[in-house]
């Protein structure tokens, strides 16, 4: 059924909910009101570590408007996610006891008539602590020593190869926690009526909070709606249930009023996760003419008291590069911090500052281009499970990239590249990859007749563009107008849809969808030949054909057809409907013995003007493989986003600890820089390779979420040292480093 | 946030009248005016700044006009938006580092509601000030202690700290009214009186709780500059870790003329860096009557970071700050 003509695949389709949002239509968790709504605001510890000895909530009961305050003392019992069933990164629910593992952690909550009333109510709330002394250390080589690590990934013998290696790099990489600040908040509106729950949540995956609701509240699945219509942003934070909905929840159905709880900034930095710190050992050795001999990858990443979510730095070690031996190793560190989650591109994107900034250093020892050094490492298959990939184009994002970005008229010797006004260029490179692949997926699609048709499925526009994408997949199928396709999602009562997390949506769609519309246009093609009034009474099913929204005998021309909505009409039928589904990856033939990933390489140019110690990034050329690209405007809006976001993780972006205290010193939008428009280069230049990847689906998407995220902070780093001749190991750079490097105290 | 009320007044004399009982118009006050409120509605939030009383400032009349003056100087009411300050067209023509300063800070969307007056009497951005769950900060509860001392202090001051404070004053408008020998205007409960703004900002001392001279009452009504010598050269430069929406880690303010291959009339200041916006006569001392070259200014640097006291993660700044002022000094002149 797939048409070659007329498809928008691949071009740059504006966004069919871009005039909701432009108009202020677009309604977002928080923007749902109902009479008698509640306002819940939590009380949050003000200590890292202790017990809670008392909870002292006269003064603050007895203010305007305050309907109930919670705590562990009274709150309605709540219980843990069914482990490996539901997905919670936090699995102890709020108030289960009086213990206190970190900063902000919620000890309270407030509901009142007004947000103001139990704002104001919650700052009212005493409560006494058994103080402790918190763990906040930012040095995790307790981590990397022999006996605490374990094995995630090995082949030959790396510590014979490195003993025996040529040219060697032995370096400690270090990424800061990093906190997600989407524009939008985290949010809850909860409403509870008749036994039944239907919530409004802040989330990237409607179907793994509704699951991971009914168990924590207790009740049957189907006792549990989520509706998310848009999203302002996630960048992963929002993948899993975090305790605000919980409390929300459960005060509504305490209190039978519906309660709306939207958390402030700061809580953005204490109770719902954030990129873990890293620390990073890389071993690599080469042959005198750069062929890789060994890759060793111990890492330790940080995480809190309570949970085991730990950055899998690893993630792309064992198959970006060919190396015959290859050992990677982690562990976790437990510190008095709130339980990490998966940021943009989670593992590799840490995993790779330390793995590329080690092979750019490798080159710079063994006196080769960086570039080269990567063509020359190139491997022929993924060497952790040998078998072949599904579609790798690592080697043409390289030259492409290389070729677009001038690298030829690169001058390696550190600071050589000075422009009239006394700036110096520095220029860097690094490889990218991020993993692919389909999950379980299923739609449901309806012909209608007046001529409009829909298509249904429990997945989430995050504001990545999927309301889009499905629009387009369906007129890819039907060749009906995108004008005439409504795109349902983000409710549970569709059929379950994947989670838009590891960008996986767009891959997982296609097939689907195409099972759906064909099942409804089986049951069309029915309806056509049973129809009393239909033109094609009595034709057999398989004598009929559809394509461009018209029903036709197979032996005649689509244009000598019927519409759908006229087979309907006659049949006074309101619409046709069909259920489809998908499997994941693994379970797909065409996929099983396959290696997916995304694929890309990033060159950076930084201007540094020693004279100020001011560096900036100003030029970025991205090639990206990653399959067939879907929605060109999209895909290339989300890679320059994805650029930005690394300009900030490279330069910018670090949550620090009070290291006495253990709480976030810069938790608001002021202090903790993310990019703003004036740091973004003046020239951000994304190329999709467009490679089908067939192992994905018929049309070959593979999902362009993180990929453009990866890669950027090492090329920045590789940049900064050509330019400086200072290797920066530790994320962000800062002018001190530039400056006067390891005058920072809080450093490890 | 408390409950308070709030009082809009339409003359100087009502609003003094209601603020002269407040015990006092440092922190802790009772009663304090607003007039664009991104400072104090943004502490209030946080339970920094817990007044009962606000006066509203915003309707008295003739507090939002900038007017060229008789003798020459320039006269900008108290209630003049930074943004509208920035674009006057004498503050372009003829302060324009004020007009720089200005536009280097915050983010438009502030500087369209912030006021002379208000930015005259911003506060620090020290996160243990900011921060109730600290109990140790002397500018907020006097006595109790300094939490950065030891703790994160990248962005605190380097000049005119003590041992009781190093919060950093976070102003660009004032470093440049600095080098403008701005005049401050009050009315107060006992007539009006005008401050130089060289002696309107207290050191920290054992007192960081005491910011500048303002007494109950006290209502700034507008700032006068001094009119400036023909052909200055001025200029304003920012140093930071982002390219915008950030406080400075170092700024230079200068003003100057270079008459005869010698630099005149120069008066430096310095942001970022000092518990109070920093003039640095040292500086002026080096450079006056000199020829302007890279030695002379690294002299003049030298000499204004001499009794800089860094801590540990604020080290950076005093290295930082030369190289300001030095490209501040060759740009200005270079001009």
């Amino acid at each position: 059924m797939l048409k070659e003509n007329a498809t928008t695949i691949g071009t740059p389709v504006p966004r069919i909910d871009g005039p909701y949002k432009t108009t202020g239509i677009a309604k977002y968790s928080s923007d749902h009101n109902f009479p008698g709504l509640l306002h819940a605001v939590p009380v949050c510890a003000t200590i890292a570590k202790g017990k809670i000895t008392g909870i002292d909530t006269a003064a603050a009961e007895a203010m305007r408007g305050v309907v109930k305050i919670y705590h562990y003392g009274n709150a309605p019992h709540l219980y843990r996610p069914i482990p490996r069933d539901a997905r919670v990164d936090e699995a102890r629910p709020a108030f289960e006891d009086e213990n206190v593992y970190y900063s902000g952690q919620y000890v309270a909550v407030v509901v009142a008539e007004t947000m103001e009333q139990a704002r104001a109510a919650a700052r009212a709330v005493k409560v006494s602590y058994a103080v402790e002394k918190p763990d906040n250390r930012l040095d995790l080589s307790e981590g990397l020593q022999e006996d605490g690590l374990h094995e995630a990934n090995k082949r030959g013998d790396v510590d014979a190869a490195f003993s025996t290696g040529t040219v060697k790099i032995d370096a400690i990489y270090i990424t800061p926690v990093e906190t997600h600040n989407p524009m939008e908040l985290h949010a809850s509106v909860a409403t509870y009526d008749s036994g039944k729950f239907v919530l409004y949540e802040t989330t990237q995956s409607i179907v793994n909070h509704r699951t991971a609701m009914a168990q924590m509240l207790g009740v049957p699945v189907e006792n549990v709606q989520i509706i998310m219509k848009f999203l302002g942003s996630g960048f992963g934070g929002k993948l899993w249930v975090w305790q605000h909905s919980l409390l929300a929840a459960s005060a509504a159905r305490d209190l039978r009023r519906p309660v709306k709880l939207v958390t402030d900034r700061r809580s953005q930095f204490t109770n719902v996760g954030h990129r873990p710190r890293t620390q990073q050992r890389l071993r690599l050795a080469a042959t005198a003419e750069g062929k890789l001999t060994c890759i060793q990858h111990d890492y330790s990443s940080e995480t809190s008291i309570l949970d085991n979510v730990g950055e899998n730095c690893g993630e792309s070690t064992p198959f970006l590069w060919s190396t015959p031996n290859l050992r990677v190793r982690s562990s976790m560190s437990r510190r008095n911090v709130g339980t990490p989650t998966a940021m943009r591109g989670p593992g590799a994107v840490p995993g790779l500052f330390a793995l590329e900034s080690a092979m750019d250093e490798l080159a710079i020892r063994l006196k080769m281009d960086p570039v080269q050094l990567r063509l020359l490492n190139e491997p022929e298959k993924d060497e952790s499970n040998g078998l072949p990939f599904s579609s790798r184009h690592m080697k043409e994002c390289l030259t492409l990239g290389a070729e677009k970005f001038g690298w030829a008229k690169r001058n390696p010797v550190v600071g050589s590249m000075k422009k009239p006004d006394g700036t110096i260029l520095g220029w860097g490179i690094a490889g990218a990859s991020w993993g692919a692949g389909r999950i379980p997926t299923s739609a449901n699609f309806a012909f209608r007749d007046d001529g409009s048709v829909r298509i249904g499925c429990a997945t989430q526009d995050i504001g990545t563009g999927t309301y889009t994408v499905f629009s387009q997949m369906v007129h890819h199928i039907t060749g009906i107008s995108m004008g005439r396709i409504e795109v349902a999602l983000g409710d549970t009562s569709l059929p379950p849809g994947p989670l838009s997390g590891g960008s996986r949506v767009t891959g997982s769609l296609f097939p689907a969808i195409q099972d759906a519309v064909n099942a409804a246009t089986k049951q069309l093609l029915q309806i056509a030949v049973n129809g009393v009034h239909s033109p094609f009474k009595g034709a057999k099913p398989d004598d009929l054909a559809f394509s461009e929204g018209r029903v036709y005998r197979k032996a005649d021309s689509s244009a000598s057809g019927v519409t759908f909505e006229e087979i309907l009409r006659s049949a006074n039928l309101r619409s046709a409907i069909g259920e489809g589904s998908s499997v994941a990856s693994q379970q797909d033939p065409k996929a099983k013995g396959l290696s997916l990933h995304s694929f890309g390489a990033q060159f950076v140019e930084v201007e540094w003007d020693p004279g100020i110690a001011r560096l900036r990034v100003s030029r970025v050329v991205t090639v990206i493989d990653g399959g067939q690209i879907i929605n060109l405007k999209a895909a290339t809006n989300q890679v320059e986003g994805a650029i930005v976001m690394g300009l900030g993780m490279g330069l910018l972006e670090e949550t620090v600890y009070d290291q006495r205290y253990g709480h976030p010193v810069n938790a608001n939008y002021a202090d903790y820089l993310v990019a703003t428009h004036a740091d973004c280069p003046p020239t951000i230049d994304v190329t999709f390779l467009d490679y089908p990847d067939k192992a994905m689906s018929e049309i070959g998407a593979r999902g362009i979420g993180e990929i453009g995220l990866a890669g950027v902070a090492p090329a920045i780093t590789a940049a900064v040292y050509h330019a400086s001749g200072v290797r920066v190991r530790e994320l962000p750079v800062r002018i001190e480093d530039l400056l006067q490097p390891s005058t920072r105290k809080h450093r490890a | 946030m408390i409950d308070f009320e709030l009082t809009r007044v339409g003359t100087p004399d009502a609003a003094i009248q209601i603020a002269a009982a407040t015990p006092t118009a440092q922190q802790g006050a009772t009663i304090r005016f607003i007039a664009g409120g991104t400072n104090l509605i943004d502490y209030m939030k946080l339970d920094v700044e817990t007044p009962q009383h606000l006066v509203d400032i915003n309707r008295i009349p003739d507090l939002a006009k900038v007017e060229k003056q008789p003798d020459g100087s320039l006269k900008i009411g108290a209630l003049v938006r930074n943004s509208d300050l920035a674009q006057a067209p004498e503050v372009v023509a003829e302060y324009a580092v004020l007009s720089q300063a200005l536009l280097s800070g915050a983010s438009a969307q502030l500087r369209n509601k912030a006021t002379t007056s208000g930015n005259l009497l911003q506060r620090t951005r020290c996160p243990y000030f900011r921060d109730l769950a600290y109990a140790e900060c002397n500018k907020r509860t006097p006595g109790s202690g300094c939490a950065a001392i030891d703790g994160y202090h990248r962005n605190h001051a380097i000049l005119g700290v003590s041992d009781h404070c190093i919060a950093t004053h976070a102003s660009d408008m004032d470093v440049a009214l600095m080098v403008l020998d701005a005049v401050i205007h009050v009315q107060g409960t006992k007539g009006n009186r005008t401050i130089p703004i060289g002696e309107f900002y207290k050191l920290p001392g054992t007192t960081p709780h005491i910011e500048n001279s303002l007494e109950p009452g006290d209502l700034i009504t507008h700032v006068t500059l001094p009119a400036l010598p023909e052909k200055t050269k001025q200029i304003y430069l920012k140093l930071r870790d982002r390219a915008s929406y950030e406080f400075a880690l170092a700024s230079a303010a200068i003003v100057m003329q270079v008459q005869g291959g010698r630099m005149r009339h120069v008066r430096v200041a310095m942001g970022g860096v000092g518990t109070r916006p920093w003039r640095m006569p040292e500086a002026e001392r080096a450079l006056e009557g000199q020829a302007p070259e890279e030695r002379v200014f690294r002299t003049a640097a030298d000499a204004a970071l001499k009794n800089a006291r860094p801590n540990t993660d604020n080290a950076f700044k005093v290295p930082l700050a030369k190289l300001c002022m030095i490209r501040a000094l060759t740009t200005v002149t270079n001009a």
